[in-house]
């Protein structure tokens, strides 16, 4: 069972408080009816499945509610950081080397 | 026909209670409950409608009289009061928001005892120490397989709240638990 | 107890820890023996100098206790209680023994002595490595009748209990600052560290008493008394600080992802009568900030011929017995070894007057002072030596010793040989939290490498030897580990004295001189999978080269005690064969559990009532009272039908259909899904849910709703009710409450987040006591206050608020019967006395209540779509023959781009219709399939599937629902459901049964 930082309870919860809710930052476009059959594929269907680092969104449904958004690493597991809803995505680069400071540092 | 006389309440754990040595699992009265959301601007004229100030700390409860008034998410509150329905201070309410009576929604159960926090810790996953978990904590959480809203009241008193259908099971798991915990002290 | 106390011929006065005062008896095989409190069956049964306690898996070779602690491979006996209570496999060496214990052997027919499976070891040149996968081939047809059988027979070991486990089981979720896996002298002395520091700390030992190689290693001194009370006098301080927690026959058996540490603790294994109260195991789910492993090192056997003969064991499990148990291994005892250890307990037996009559060291070169000491004891050392073989069979005789360089052989007679081939650190908790190992090829031993979780390795367990180092690097991880969480709190430093601790050097993996390659010899490496040197060599030899091949083809460290003694073994018999260095051919991989556990610790509370929650509605009691019979609708009880009389299900249904249409009937509809929406952008957050216009709703208005997912198909359907201009009463299905609204909130807090509009579930704040039929109106009028109830002020599809028998209601004039009806809402704790109330009505006016049956009856009869059973999460609202619920002025909803998708606007799609049986009788299978040609050959082309189909008392005739390829074009059109034993002709119609014009909605 995973610990997952609740942004909006700010602390680390259990993961059974949980559930995931697929890929983040996919917008729906405020012109749905405008969408070409190739953009709503890409919108609707086609996710990255990433190995690696991954950006998904993850629901503290049984703690407060809140949709929010993750960067988790697919192969080690590990969550680098999460933020709320509507943030922009974070600077990964920048992400990756806090977690090999804090991976030398223990 | 006279229908002007309100019905009894039948409570879903009507007067349901276990104890053990160093834990008691009680059912608690009817009591009212609303549901309350509203954003942050406008947090300040709400808790003055309700008479306690709604606390904006993630994790945390206050309590006027009567009335306990728990965060539950950031625009999320539950209000319970054991005697006045809080619903009825909203009326006049001018603010954008939401107050659903949700008195009937839920029952209570009071764990209280030296093992409570124990008791419960037997499906919910939280850390419950007094230093994670101190008096006056609140979180909506997980009791075994269902969801429970959590308070601690005193340092070894926990309101335990669910959905009506859920609380025979929640009451089961946590007098099961209770008459384990205290076998198990006992040794 | 009076009896006089048995003598135990192994039983040595004066030596080990247990007290003759305290007497028990325990049963091995059926036979009566006397043990002590604090014994575990296998220190009793070595007492009454039995060795003999199974029989081995493949060849049911004759097999001894080997070790005393979890490690043990052999000694697996059935434990039974009652009847109820037998346990399979428990291993003797762990198993305390209490008053009146019952111990079986297993694996031996007719007895444990003359066992006919023995066959087995005599026709081993067929059992070789792989046999299964080899011998079991050909002929094809032998399978059934022969091999399967025969298998399955001798599959397994043990017997499984056949009564429902009677026990309690519990679990506990634990949090803490330091987790010590292990209670010996590095893992006690973290503990005083870390919890002298502030920390709040969890430190568990698989054993009863705390002590670790405390319990055997008796030349150890700490803070000036002997090792073993030290360590329970640390152990009692620790356990009376309120920031520790001490957990004794606990084994921490997985490490998961973040410091998730999974224990069990034996709670009542070990008592004669335990209270009913009191569970059996205690699951422990620990999150800790930081581990500490503790878990120190296991002794390895050495591999040479007849090695499991009864009598023979490891070194300082010999010790054990001896200085912790009091009870010597033998009287003439031998001792093979590559490893100080064994002189350690040479000499302690040798003192306790125990017969050595040699050590056999393969070294050509041993510590001088062990040997010089050895000789000073009298003992003889044959350095350079090996044990070519072990003689006897039901019990060790002798053992048959010559220079590992070739030379003559010498018998010698003994009871017992006590064996070490060195030391294999316990890195399977390190191992599991996906740290690396890295081997140190000095001492031929994997030590903890690169650390993948918040934890350190202490002790030997870490390849710390050295008694002072280990007690240094202990005290040092137990104050950073505090410090590190509670980096405020001042440090307080602790010393711990110690001396008298040897780093005992030599090893040997792999096979021991005489077993080498090319000797035909039984030379076990795993001994309960009987693995030999011999199989590991022909596993490489016909062409396995990963070690996780070798292991699954030969079983090698597959069985119940998961190659403890035999990884290191096989790993080095491999690399040998394979001409590789070990690292290079690598372990495998450390799975949970570190040891066996039970289902039911892992299953907890989640059985019998607290499975899962049985939900019933407020009413649930009431029906009960009048005969309802339930079914499961998810975890709900719904009523089904409500039969009287010695009525079956079809009367009862074909009773109450009638009834509601002709007269009144009544219906729980309680379980139904609801949603309070509430905010001045409430009305425009449902235009944007559901596919129909809700912006023009009136207040007091009802409106039937579909919601589809954005690729057009139908999700969920519903009553949307308008309650105020900024507050609507929505309900949805039973099972789609939860994700109905989940979805709802993931539009408003990630898409439309703009929006000042809130939703919270009322699902089980109202009761809904839905009563339909031409009299409808009148059971209820005279208990409704407040609402207008004629037809001109509350029509179809708009509701009210008021009372009903004195409590507020949402009144809602609607109907999923067809018929004029009404659904009543009250709060939840008021719906049983309303119930109760309107029931005597509706019965005095000949009315009843209806179940779900009923209610899928008729509404099929009108051709209601019931969302999950006319809907299979591929049919748009247009294929459902909903199209007039999708708002064609509409801009945008949740599916409108959807709805466009070529597919789903193609020709040809399945439609919902209506479908009659021509021969007016024959009421279809839900789920059978349609075609147009009954004779064309199978494979048939299916063009569509029966949804729903029902015999209708109203209509006279069966009904049913079916999705049929382009089914709104083939109206009078006859198609055919082939079933087994017939085919069924069909026409397709509308799917409207009843009262077509749908005026009886309106009365």
């Amino acid at each position: 069972m995973l610990l997952i930082h609740c942004p909006y309870c700010a602390e680390e919860r259990p993961e059974t408080e949980f559930a995931h809710a697929g890929e983040a930052h996919i917008e729906r476009s405020t012109e749905m009816n405008a969408l070409t059959d190739e953009g709503f594929s890409k919108f609707f269907f086609y996710r990255d499945n990433t190995k690696g680092t991954t950006f998904e969104r993850w629901r503290h449904i049984h703690g407060c509610g809140r949709y929010f958004n993750a960067a988790r690493d697919t192969v080690s597991d590990k969550f680098l950081t999460t933020y709320k809803a509507g943030e922009p995505k974070p600077d990964l680069s920048k992400l990756v080397d806090d977690q090999t400071n804090a991976g030398a540092k223990s | 026909m006279d229908n002007s006389v309100k019905l009894r309440r039948s409570l879903p754990l009507a007067e349901k209670a276990f104890g053990a040595s160093g834990v008691s699992v009680t059912s608690m009265g009817a009591g009212y409950r609303c549901s309350l959301r509203v954003g942050a601007d406008d947090v300040a004229a709400l808790s003055q409608a309700l008479g306690v100030d709604l606390p904006q700390t993630p994790k945390t409860s206050a309590r006027s009289a009567s009335r306990i008034a728990m965060w539950l998410g950031p625009d999320e509150w539950s209000i319970y009061d054991s005697k006045n329905n809080p619903i009825d201070d909203l009326k006049n309410v001018d603010v954008a928001c939401a107050g659903v009576d949700v008195s009937h929604r839920n029952t209570a159960i009071e764990v209280s005892g030296s093992l409570a926090a124990g008791v419960i810790n037997a499906g919910c996953p939280q850390d419950l120490s007094l230093e994670v978990f101190p008096v006056g904590a609140c979180s909506r959480t997980i009791l075994g397989k269902v969801e429970i809203v959590l308070c601690r009241t005193k340092a070894d008193i926990f309101h335990v709240e669910c959905w009506r259908s859920f609380s025979p099971y929640v009451f089961e798991f946590l007098s099961t638990a209770a008459k384990e915990q205290s076998a198990l002290a006992a040794r | 107890m009076n009896a006089p106390v048995l003598i135990q011929p192994n039983r040595i006065a004066g030596k080990g820890r247990l007290s003759v005062a305290d007497p028990m008896r325990f049963t091995f095989d059926g036979k009566t023996l006397p043990a002590l409190k604090g014994d575990t069956v296998a220190s009793a049964l070595i007492a009454n100098d039995i060795h003999l306690v199974g029989r081995s898996f493949k060849y049911h070779r004759p097999r001894g206790i080997v070790s005393a602690g979890p490690e043990e491979p052999n000694a697996l006996l059935g434990i039974q209680r009652d009847v109820a209570r037998h346990t399979p496999n428990i291993r003797a060496t762990v198993q305390e023994v209490y008053d009146g214990l019952e111990a079986t052997s297993q694996n031996r027919w007719p007895s444990l002595k003359y066992d006919i499976g023995e066959i087995n070891d005599v026709v081993s040149p067929l059992l070789s490595a792989g046999f299964y996968y080899k011998t079991f081939m050909w002929p094809r047809k032998a399978w059934d009748k022969v091999y399967e059988p025969f298998i399955r027979n001798a599959a397994g070991l043990g017997k499984a209990p056949v009564h429902k486990d009677p026990d309690r089981y519990s679990s506990q979720h634990e949090h803490c600052d330091v987790l010590i896996l292990g209670g010996g002298v590095a893992g006690l002395s973290a503990a005083l560290a870390a919890a002298k520091n502030g920390a709040r700390v969890i430190i568990c030992d698989e054993q009863p008493t705390f002590g670790g190689a405390l319990h055997f290693d008796t030349d150890i001194v700490i803070d000036g008394m002997d090792g073993f009370s030290w360590a329970q006098q640390a152990m009692a301080k620790l356990a009376a600080m309120d920031n520790v927690r001490v957990l004794t026959r606990t084994t921490a058996f997985g490490y998961y992802a973040q410091n998730y540490v999974g224990l069990i603790e034996r709670v009542s294994e070990h008592l004669s009568a335990p209270s009913a109260d009191l569970p059996r195991e205690r699951l422990w789910e620990v999150r800790a900030k930081k581990v500490i492993i503790a878990t120190g090192s296991i002794e390895r056997h050495m591999v040479f011929a007849n090695n499991d003969r009864p009598g023979i064991l490891l070194a300082s499990s010999a010790r054990t017995y001896l200085n912790h148990y009091g009870v010597a291994v033998g009287k003439n005892v031998g001792v093979y070894t590559a490893n100080d250890s064994a002189y350690a307990a040479a000499f302690d037996l040798k003192e306790a007057g125990i017969n050595i009559p040699a050590i056999v060291d393969i070294r050509e070169h041993p510590n001088a002072e062990l040997v010089a000491k050895a000789k000073a004891l009298g003992i003889r050392v044959l350095t350079g030596h090996g044990v070519m073989a072990a003689g006897g069979k039901l019990r060790v005789s002798s053992m048959s010793v010559a220079p590992v360089n070739g030379g003559a052989r010498e018998v010698i007679p003994i009871d017992s040989i006590i064996m070490s081939g060195g030391w294999t650190p316990s890195v399977h908790m390190f191992s599991q939290s996906r740290g690396k190992v890295a081997y140190d090829a000095a001492k031929s031993r994997f030590v903890p490498g690169v650390y993948a979780q918040d934890c350190v390795s202490v002790g030997s367990c870490n390849g710390t030897d050295d008694l002072s180092a280990i007690i240094d690097e202990a005290i040092k991880a137990g104050e950073e580990a505090a410090t590190y969480v509670r980096p405020n709190t001042s440090q307080v430093s602790i010393s711990i004295e110690a001396n008298g601790g040897n780093a005992w050097e030599g090893t040997l993996i792999g096979a021991a001189p005489g077993a080498e390659a090319g000797k035909v010899v039984k030379a076990f490496v795993d001994f309960q999978n009987d693995v030999t040197a011999k199989d590991i060599r022909l596993a490489v030899q016909e062409g396995f080269q990963s070690i996780e091949h070798v292991k699954r083809f030969t079983t090698n460290g597959m069985a119940t005690d998961q190659g403890k003694l035999s990884n290191m073994h096989g790993l080095a018999i491999a690399a040998e064969a394979l001409g590789k260095e070990l690292p290079e051919v690598g372990l495998t991989t450390f799975r949970a559990p570190y040891t066996p556990i039970t289902f039911g610790a892992l299953v907890s509370h989640s059985k019998g009532a607290l499975f899962e929650p049985t939900r019933k509605t407020p009413m649930h009691e009431s029906e009960v009272a009048i005969g309802a019979v339930f079914e499961d609708v998810g975890n709900w009880k719904r009523a089904w039908y409500y039969p009287k009389g010695g009525e079956d299900m079809h009367a009862a249904v074909n009773r109450e259909c009638k009834t509601t249409r002709t007269n009144v009937g009544m219906f729980d509809a309680s379980t139904l899904g609801k949603i309070e929406v509430v905010g001045p952008d409430a009305a425009e957050f449902l235009n944007l849910i559901y596919t129909n216009p809700f912006l023009k709703l009136g207040v007091g208005k009802l409106r039937y709703g579909i919601m589809c997912r954005e690729d057009g198909f139908i999700y969920d359907d519903g009553v949307v009710a308008r309650i105020a201009e900024d507050r609507f009463h929505v309900t949805t299905t039973t099972g789609g409450a939860p994700r109905v609204l989940n979805m709802m909130e993931d539009y408003l807090q990630t898409e439309f987040p703009h929006m000042k509009v809130w939703l919270t579930s009322t699902s089980e704040q109202w009761a809904v006591i839905a009563v339909q039929g031409p009299k409808s109106r009148d059971i209820i009028a005279p208990f409704v206050d407040g609402i207008d109830l004629s037809a001109e002020a509350l029509p179809h599809m708009s509701m009210a608020e008021g009372t009903i028998c004195g409590v507020p209601t949402r009144l809602m004039r609607m109907s999923f019967t067809g018929e004029m009806g009404f659904e009543i809402n009250v709060p939840a704790d008021y719906g049983r006395a309303v119930w109760d109330t309107l029931y005597e009505a509706v019965e005095a006016a000949d009315g009843c209540a209806y179940g779900t049956e009923s209610m899928h009856v008729l509404r099929a009869e009108k051709g209601y779509i019931i969302v999950g059973q006319d809907t299979d999460g591929t049919v748009t609202p247009h294929d459902a023959g909903l199209d007039w619920a999708v708002g064609k002025k509409k801009t945008d909803f949740v599916g409108i781009r959807g709805l466009k998708r070529p597919d789903l606007v193609a020709s040809g799609r399945r439609q919902l219709v209506g479908l009659k049986s021509i021969d007016g009788r024959s009421v279809l299978e839900e789920g059978a399939q349609i075609v147009e040609d009954p004779n064309q050959p199978v494979p048939m082309k299916m063009i569509g599937w029966v949804s729903s189909s029902y015999w209708s008392e109203n209509a006279q005739k069966p009904i049913a629902m079916a999705l049929i390829e382009d089914g709104f074009n083939l109206m009078g059109k006859k198609l055919y459901v082939p079933m087994a034993n017939e085919v069924i002709e069909v026409e397709v119609c509308k799917a409207v049964f009843v009262d077509e014009e749908g005026g009886r909605l309106h009365g």
